[in-house]
């Protein structure tokens, strides 16, 4: 796979993984000083999907993130300095503090929001996909969502809606395993591919291993230039776990304790990829390291920052309420 | 016997003596029991913060968890409930009502009427409501007013831990639709609760402390925020009279216009938006029926006309405090503006 790969494309999407990755990890060590407001959910171990579906996107494309947006930010480009002040409550942040973890976003890059609804971006991706087909800016909407959302009435009405008006739109569903403490194998008994509810809606659907970076850049490429090119929305499904708990401080006594270690000594997106393109020699295991370092000291700096950084001033809290005050 | 326990195990403990008492209530939610589904064992969770744990093991597969279908589920409770079951919901977040609203405002409100009171639907929705826990927007609001809006529907904000367990079983035991809701930061509170069941009435406040200068009335978390002030302003030799009415829907009038009949004046704190929210409502509610009691302007104190912001700053400017509530007891004894700055 990655000899088709330009090499700065490779390096591009390993940065990217590793930028979420570490992002999380240090967010997690943060949340445990008590500094961290709120609610924080992590997107380690899920890099690979966020990374292979936005590289194909560019700001003029849109996408619909979910409570965990951390890794859908970085991967549609959003300043990680910003969205660590955000999450810090802070002035400097990408929403000035008033949004915080749950609520970053960055309509510029045509981040649209995590949110603290589940189930409710795919409806909003349609609306993003009929401005884009309306407008013709060749654009394209793009829901990411949980297995758990894939449940909510709203996801089904989307997809749905997406093929009656013919929308340049593409469904993510992010197959963790768990919606919060419960399995897909309970809230959909009898189903294994949740990509089979496309079926329902006449679009294509297709399951691939979300800790195969390749497979699903392969896979959610096809998928983006087949909305791009007016043939129609379609869906895929991503599957993997996370690293942590539902949110910070989640005990998970719904998993046993060695799940987790042994998928991320096994098939962790970021080790596959290394070993795949040090084999492939497309990259050397000194340039990944390099990057490692350079991620490493990036995420330091933006958590040093957003420590130092001021706080919104209380005339912030009446102001944004409209556009006009 | 009464022993000091949570407002949350309070709650736990009334569901449970319900259950035991009538086989006919069953409890349904999010995560409720949690851990469905896996390879481990049951009752992962019981609820987002833990106020069904337990339930499980007493109770097995009455504990029901749901897919996040809350149009789904919160419907079914309300079906079920028309067909001789009672369903305890619990929406983990008063906020995600959206989702579900038309089940409970147009379908669970108007059986009883649109069918000519043929209809009984005796659901209880729990949810969770208020800020401070810098969960922002869409995790922190206090929409019990929009059901109070409604005809149909009974609305519960308990504010101790005695009050929720009974309050709970009158709701539970009630034929009518109810939502209780549960405030977030009153869950680890601690209080006297008798172990038995009992009920406490509905449309019937509790008066927290009696006085004779300033009625002070306020609900959930911010009975706590008032009684805080009352005590501030002791020290000045204030009186003030704080009422809780326990239930918005129905809403104990008489007793809030028996006390401004006897104080002559009328603060409402509430931390839901002011905009057609409780405090507009118990303002207009006396200023209408006891106009000539008042000696002074009534006082509203509630959030600014915002959502509920992120960063503990602009969070801790945003909710009603023990300080406002001071400063509006004595705009209202000097007639006067509240100053500019709070
Ligand atoms: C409408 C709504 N219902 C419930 C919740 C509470 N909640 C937040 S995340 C979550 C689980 C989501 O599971 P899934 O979609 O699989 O996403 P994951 O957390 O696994 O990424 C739940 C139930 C919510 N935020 N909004
Ligand atoms: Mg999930």
């Amino acid at each position: 796979m990655p000899k088709q790969w330009k090499k700065e494309n490779l390096l591009k999407a390993y940065r990217t993984m590793r930028e979420i990755r570490e992002f999380e990890e240090r967010l997690h060590i943060e949340f445990a000083t008590g500094e961290i407001p709120g609610f924080v959910h992590l997107y380690a171990g899920e890099e690979a999907c966020a990374t292979g579906v936005c590289l194909h996107l560019d700001d003029n494309d849109k996408i619909a993130s979910t409570h965990r947006g951390h890794g859908h930010c970085i991967a549609k480009g959003v300043d990680i300095h910003a969205m660590m002040a955000e999450i810090y409550g802070k002035k400097t942040g990408t929403c000035g503090g008033k949004g915080g973890s749950m609520h970053i976003a960055d309509l510029d890059k045509g981040m649209m929001g995590a949110n603290g609804i589940v189930g409710a971006g795919p409806p909003l991706i349609c609306g993003a996909g009929l401005a884009a087909k309306y407008k013709g800016t060749g654009g394209v909407g793009v829901a990411f969502f949980g297995d758990g959302a894939s449940n909510q009435g709203t996801v089904y009405e989307a997809m749905n809606l997406s093929m009656a008006w013919d929308l340049p739109c593409f469904f993510v569903i992010e197959n963790n395993g768990y919606a919060e403490t419960t399995s897909p194998k309970y809230t959909v008994p009898g189903v294994e591919n949740l990509a089979d509810r496309a079926k329902g809606v006449g679009m294509p659907g297709i399951t691939v291993d979300g800790f195969d970076f390749f497979a699903v850049h392969k896979a959610a490429g096809e998928m983006i230039e087949r909305a791009r090119n007016g043939g129609g929305p379609s869906l895929l499904e991503v599957k993997f776990t996370r690293y942590y708990g539902h949110f910070e401080g989640d005990a998970m006594a719904y998993r046993s304790k060695d799940e987790v270690k042994k998928i991320r000594a096994t098939v962790d997106c970021l080790l596959q990829f290394r070993n795949k393109v040090v084999s492939a020699e497309m990259l050397t295991s000194t340039e990944l390291d390099a990057i490692d370092q350079d991620v490493k000291a990036l995420v330091d700096d933006s958590v040093v920052k957003a420590k130092a950084a001021p706080k919104p001033p209380l005339s912030d809290l009446i102001t944004d309420v409209y556009v006009s005050y | 016997m009464a022993r000091k326990i949570s407002y949350s195990q309070a709650i736990n403990e009334a569901l449970a003596l319900e259950m035991e008492r009538d086989d006919s209530v069953i409890v349904m939610g999010e995560d409720v029991c949690g851990g469905r589904g896996t390879d481990q064992p049951l009752d992962a969770w019981g609820g987002v913060l833990g106020v069904t744990k337990g339930l499980y093991a007493k109770f097995g597969d009455r504990i029901m968890d749901t897919p996040i279908s809350e149009s789904g589920y919160i419907g079914a409770a309300i079906g079920a409930a028309t067909c001789g079951l009672r369903p305890v919901a619990e929406l983990m977040f008063i906020d995600f009502m959206g989702v579900c609203l038309d089940q409970i405002a147009n379908q669970a409100a108007k059986f009883r009427y649109m069918f000519g009171g043929k209809a009984k639907t005796p659901v209880v929705i729990r949810t969770t409501i208020g800020g401070g826990f810098r969960a922002a927007a869409q995790h922190s609001q206090c929409w019990y007013p929009v059901f109070t809006h409604i005809p149909g529907i009974k609305v519960v904000v308990p504010s101790s831990p005695y009050d929720a367990k009974g309050l709970l079983t009158t709701a539970i035991r009630d034929n009518d639709p109810v939502i209780f809701c549960e405030h977030k930061a009153l869950y680890a509170l601690q209080g006297e609760v008798p172990e038995d069941s009992y009920t406490i009435p509905f449309k019937q406040a509790n008066i927290v402390r009696a006085g004779k200068d300033v009625t002070i009335v306020a609900l959930g978390l911010m009975v706590h925020r008032a009684s805080e002030a009352a005590a501030l302003l002791a020290e000045d030799g204030i009186e003030t009279e704080i009422i809780d009415p326990r239930t918005t829907s129905p809403l104990d009038t008489e007793t809030i216009l028996s006390s401004v009949e006897k104080t002559g004046r009328l603060v409402v704190v509430d931390e839901a938006s002011g905009r057609c929210g409780m405090a507009a409502d118990i303002s207009a509610m006396v200023a209408q029926k006891a106009f000539y009691a008042l000696k002074t302007q009534i006082e509203m104190v509630t959030p600014p006309f915002t959502p509920v912001p992120f960063s503990p700053v602009l969070e801790d400017a945003y909710l009603p405090d023990a300080s406002k509530i001071a400063t509006a007891v004595r705009a209202v004894l000097e007639q006067k503006k509240i100053p500019a700055a709070s």
